[in-house]
This record gives structure tokens, C-alpha cells and sequence, in this order.
């Protein structure tokens, strides 16, 4: 099993969530997180002074599949996901070791 | 002009001859009061019940433009300087703005509304009832200007020693001196004396100058300037607290400008006109002039802007055509960002724009009586009184030395003070307070706190 970990502009996860369920997912974890890559941040004006924003908004999704959709469902975050803009966001995949579902305490893929 | 009798009377300034003429204890039975003298008293209370209301504006827009962790102080302060405001006027305010007796000082009896038969309504006049009605929700509205400008860092037990001593003495002075019959009332230049209808200068920019001195006493926000001394955004929490609190505070406008007619007679809508025109065109001046300098149409100052306009016509209001009150109040739109701008970079930290709303645009207000009135306003005693009227310097001389005199009154006082609050309570929160924010440490709560599920 992998954890499928995305971070993607907010106004994307719409689109991102639809491919995900197309591609088969049953579940998605989503996170509202701040941060930056290369694109470093952006200004604002308030009230005549400039500020910076370094830490900008982006959305977390964490999505537990098998071993065999992993592909498949990195091509579907990355297809609708993308806009072509810089700040489009990462995805990365780690290996899960356990997985339980909680009312019926079945392990691994069955629990996905 | 027309009905010059009534013109005299009009504007706060004819309160004290209103008072001159409302029967002591004993006549009161005298004088039956026609319907006209109802309308005025119920026209005055209500617009009273208006500048109450603002009271819930200078609250939103003081909680919108500071940050999250501080709200729940912002409301209490807000609630504390109106009771505690009130409660100081009644005591001793108000005999010192219209006590009947007392010199060009301060007025010396009435403490605590004694010796006044509250309910007499004079002919054509209002009762002392309506009087202070009114008065008090003024002397909350000059106190709580501060508040904005004193955000983020202020201890809440010095706050409310300013509040009591502003609204018991301070700005009471400054009433007295005009509104009340003492040391600016007697000042006659040529045949000019002074005029501020609603209180440009004698609410706002005593307020404003208030507001200005305890920011300098306290000092910056940490973070609101780099280690180089650049200046910080530091962004307000709530757009929408802030809009909303515009909006309430210029609907409470039209009770503070309007009510000053103190009658209800044919120049209440004149004078709400004029005012609806100055709002509309400093909020549009404004965003000119922000466009401009930041490149965005900033609504964080925009707002300042709207009232920018309100606190400019508020002296002149009852004096101006309306095509004189969209230029004062325009004026007021560029003014109000500059001084914000300026202010900033002299490092007097004013979260809100308080000093630049209420004090610089408060001063143009009272300023611009001499440039633009055309019309016998309270106490001008003259038509076309204006240098653009043909008035000659006299007016401009006038209120330029009222304007003075009130800084030099307020400033002193209130740096005073506030000096005296530091060496003794102190003024200001330890940094760790500043820190985690206000609500917590001196409040006890949070003003967003998370949902509390408790499962039994």
C-alpha cells in the first residue's frame, strides 16, 4: 500500500477530487496548509504598506491506495491538478507499512 | 436670514441659551409645550438613539482592522468606554460643559443632573433631559475614538482610568469652551466667532488628538516596524467587521450632524444631505487617491475614507451648500491617506486611522468654516461668513485659533495623563501578552474559540 500525498492550489480541489473518484479512490484526506516551493510567497498591499506573503495557501490531500492504482491515480492529480501557472503544487507517495479500518478491524488493502 | 431666532438657538451652541431660557424648578409649570416642542425633543432623542448606535461601529471597525487574537479586548473596551463614559458625564461632565453657573473656565454646578427639572421643555427649546441625552452619547462617541488607535498593547485598567478622565474633565473642557459659553465662545475677530455645528473639532479632534497622544505614549505594535524601521502591514482580521462598521457608524452620522440642528425644523434634511454628499464623496476621493499609491483599491482604507468625509462636514455642515459639501468632504478622502501614510513612517502606530480620521480631517473640518460658509450657522451671526464668500480672513482667523487652542487643551491633558498612567499602572501589556494576544491574558476567553464537544 502507498499514501499518495498532494499538495495543490485550493481552487483545484474540486477537479482533483472528481478525477480521484473517476480513477476508483474510495477515501480522500484533505488538509488546509501554507507554505512555498520556487515560487516563494507573493505581495500585498494594506492600507498604503506592502506585506509579504510567505506562506501561501494551498490544500493537503492524503489518499491510501494499493500498490497496483498508484499510477493511475498520481496521473489523475497531476491531469487535473495542473493549470500550467507556476505554484501548481507536489505530489509524493510513501510507503504505508499497516492499515486498519476502525469498525471492523480488517488490515491492509481490504481496509482501503 | 430666515427665522434668525431659531438660527441662533441652532447648532449644539444653542444649548446654553436654550438652557438661559428653560424655567428653574418651580416655573416649570408655566410654559405648556406645543407639539413643535415635542417634535423637537423626540426628533433630538432619537437622533441621540442614532449616535448611540455608532457606538456599535467604532467597534466593528476597530475589531475588523486589528487581529483575531485581540477582538474580545477591542469589544470590551468598546463596552467599558461607553458605560464607564456615560457614567463620568452624568457625575461630572456635563456640570462642567453647561453647569449654570461658571466662568470662562469650566462650569461649576448641575454635578450628577441635581438642581435640574429634567422633564421642562422651554418654549422652542429642548428639556435638560434631551440636552444631556444627547450630549452623553457625544461624550461616548469623543472618548472611544481613542480606542481604535490605542489597539493591540493597551492594558485594559488603564484604558478605563483614560476613559473616566476624558469624559469627566477633558473633554467637558472643551465643550464648555464652546458649545458652553467659555474661552473660545468669547474670542470675536472682527465680526467673525467661532463655528463647529456638530463637532469637527470639539468631538473629533479632541478625540483625535486624545487618540494621537496615546499611541505616542505607547509606542509601536511589536512588528509593525523591521529592525531597519520599514514600515509592517499588519493586516486586520475582518474586511466585512470593518465594512459593516462603516456603514453603521454613517447611518449613525445622520443623527450626530442632523440632531445638532437641535430642533425639528426645514435644515434637518439640508444638513443630512450634506452630509450623505461629504461621506460619498471622500469614500471616492479615497480610492482615487489609494489607487493610485498602492496600485489596488484598498477597502481597509477606503473605509478611513467615508469617514474622512463624515468628520470633515460635521463642523460645516450646517453652513455649506452641497456642492461645497462634496469638495470638503473630497478633501477629507485625499487628506485622510496621506496623514495615514504619514503617520506610519513617523512610527506613531495607529492601527485603525483614528489620528488621521478623527484629529487631521477634524482640524480641516473646523478649518474649512472659514473658507466655505455661506450660510448664518450657529453663532456666525453673518451670512457669506467664508474667504471664498467674501467673508474676508476673519472666519479662517477664528477657527484657526479654535483649532490651536483645542490642541493645545487636549495635548497637554491627555499627554498628562497618559504619562501619569505610565509611571503609576503602566499603559502598556508585557511583550509575551502582546504576543499571544490580549483576550487570554487580560480578558480570560477567546473570541473565536473552538467548539467544545463534551461527550457526557
Amino acid at each position: 500500500m502507498k499514501l499518495v500525498t498532494a499538495v495543490i492550489k485550493p481552487f483545484k480541489l474540486d477537479d482533483v477530487k472528481d478525477a480521484l473518484k473517476a480513477a476508483g479512490v474510495a477515501g480522500i484526506t484533505v488538509t488546509e496548509v501554507r507554505g512555498f516551493g520556487r515560487q516563494g510567497g507573493h505581495t500585498e498591499t494594506y492600507r498604503g504598506a506592502e506585506y509579504k506573503i510567505d506562506f501561501v495557501p494551498k490544500v493537503s490531500l492524503s489518499v491510501v491506495v494499493g500498490d497496483d492504482v498508484v499510477d493511475g491515480v498520481v496521473d489523475a492529480i497531476v491531469s487535473s491538478a495542473a493549470t500550467g501557472k507556476i505554484g501548481e503544487g507536489k505530489i509524493w507517495i510513501t510507503d504505508v507499512e499497516r492499515l486498519v479500518r476502525i469498525r471492523t478491524a480488517e488490515e491492509g488493502v481490504d481496509a482501503v | 436670514m430666515r427665522k434668525r431666532a431659531l438660527r441662533i438657538m441652532s447648532g449644539l451652541g444653542g444649548v446654553i441659551a436654550v438652557l438661559a431660557i428653560t424655567p428653574s424648578v418651580g416655573f416649570a409649570q408655566e410654559y405648556t409645550p406645543t407639539a413643535q416642542d415635542y417634535l423637537n425633543n423626540l426628533w433630538v432623542f432619537l437622533a441621540g438613539v442614532l449616535v448611540f448606535f455608532m457606538q456599535a461601529g467604532f467597534a466593528l471597525v476597530e475589531a475588523g482592522l486589528t487581529r483575531a487574537k485581540n477582538v474580545v479586548n477591542i469589544f470590551a473596551k468598546n463596552i467599558a468606554d461607553a458605560t464607564v463614559g456615560i457614567l463620568a458625564f452624568f457625575a461630572t461632565g456635563y456640570a462642567f460643559a453647561f453647569g449654570e453657573s461658571g466662568g470662562w473656565f469650566i462650569g461649576t454646578d448641575n454635578f450628577f443632573l441635581q438642581g435640574l427639572d429634567m422633564a421642562a421643555i422651554p418654549e422652542g427649546g429642548l428639556s435638560p433631559a434631551t440636552t444631556f441625552f444627547f450630549q452623553a452619547v457625544f461624550a461616548a462617541t469623543a472618548v472611544t475614538i481613542a480606542s481604535g488607535a490605542m489597539a493591540e498593547r493597551t492594558k485594559f485598567t488603564s484604558y478605563l482610568i483614560f476613559s473616566v478622565v476624558m469624559c469627566a474633565f477633558i473633554y467637558p473642557v472643551v465643550v464648555h469652551w464652546t458649545w458652553g459659553g467659555g474661552l473660545i465662545a468669547d474670542i470675536q475677530i472682527g465680526d467673525a466667532v467661532f463655528s463647529d455645528f456638530a463637532g469637527s473639532g470639539i468631538v473629533h479632534m479632541t478625540g483625535g488628538i486624545a487618540a494621537f497622544m496615546g499611541a505616542l505614549f505607547l509606542g509601536p505594535r511589536i512588528g509593525k516596524y523591521d529592525s531597519e524601521g520599514n514600515v509592517r502591514a499588519i493586516p486586520g482580521h475582518s474586511i466585512p467587521f470593518a465594512t459593516l462598521g462603516v456603514f453603521i457608524l454613517w447611518v449613525g452620522w445622520f443623527g450626530f450632524n442632523p440632531g445638532s440642528e437641535l430642533l425639528a425644523d426645514e435644515f434637518v434634511s439640508t444638513i443630512a444631505v450634506n452630509t450623505m454628499l461629504a461621506a460619498a464623496a471622500g469614500a471616492l476621493l479615497t480610492t482615487i487617491t489609494i489607487w493610485i499609491k498602492s496600485g489596488k483599491p484598498d477597502v481597509a482604507m477606503i473605509g478611513n475614507g467615508a469617514l474622512a468625509g463624515l468628520v470633515a462636514i460635521t463642523g460645516p455642515c450646517g453652513a455649506v451648500t452641497p456642492m461645497m459639501s462634496v469638495v470638503i468632504g473630497a478633501v477629507g478622502g485625499v487628506i485622510v491617506v496621506f496623514s495615514v501614510l504619514f503617520f506610519d513612517k513617523v512610527k506613531i502606530d495607529d492601527p485603525v486611522g483614528a489620528v488621521s480620521v478623527h484629529g487631521v480631517v477634524g482640524a480641516w473640518g473646523v478649518l474649512s468654516i472659514g473658507l466655505f460658509a455661506t450660510y448664518d450657522d450657529a453663532f456666525l451671526g453673518r451670512e457669506d461668513a467664508g474667504l471664498f464668500y467674501g467673508g474676508g480672513f476673519e472666519q479662517l482667523a477664528v477657527q484657526a485659533l479654535m483649532v490651536l487652542i483645542i490642541l493645545v487643551w487636549v495635548g497637554v491633558t491627555t499627554a498628562a495623563l497618559f504619562a501619569g498612567i505610565k509611571a503609576t499602572v503602566g499603559l502598556r501589556v508585557s511583550p509575551e501578552e502582546e504576543f499571544e494576544g490580549l483576550d487570554v491574558l487580560e480578558h480570560g476567553l477567546q473570541g473565536y474559540a473552538p467548539d467544545v464537544a463534551h461527550s457526557s
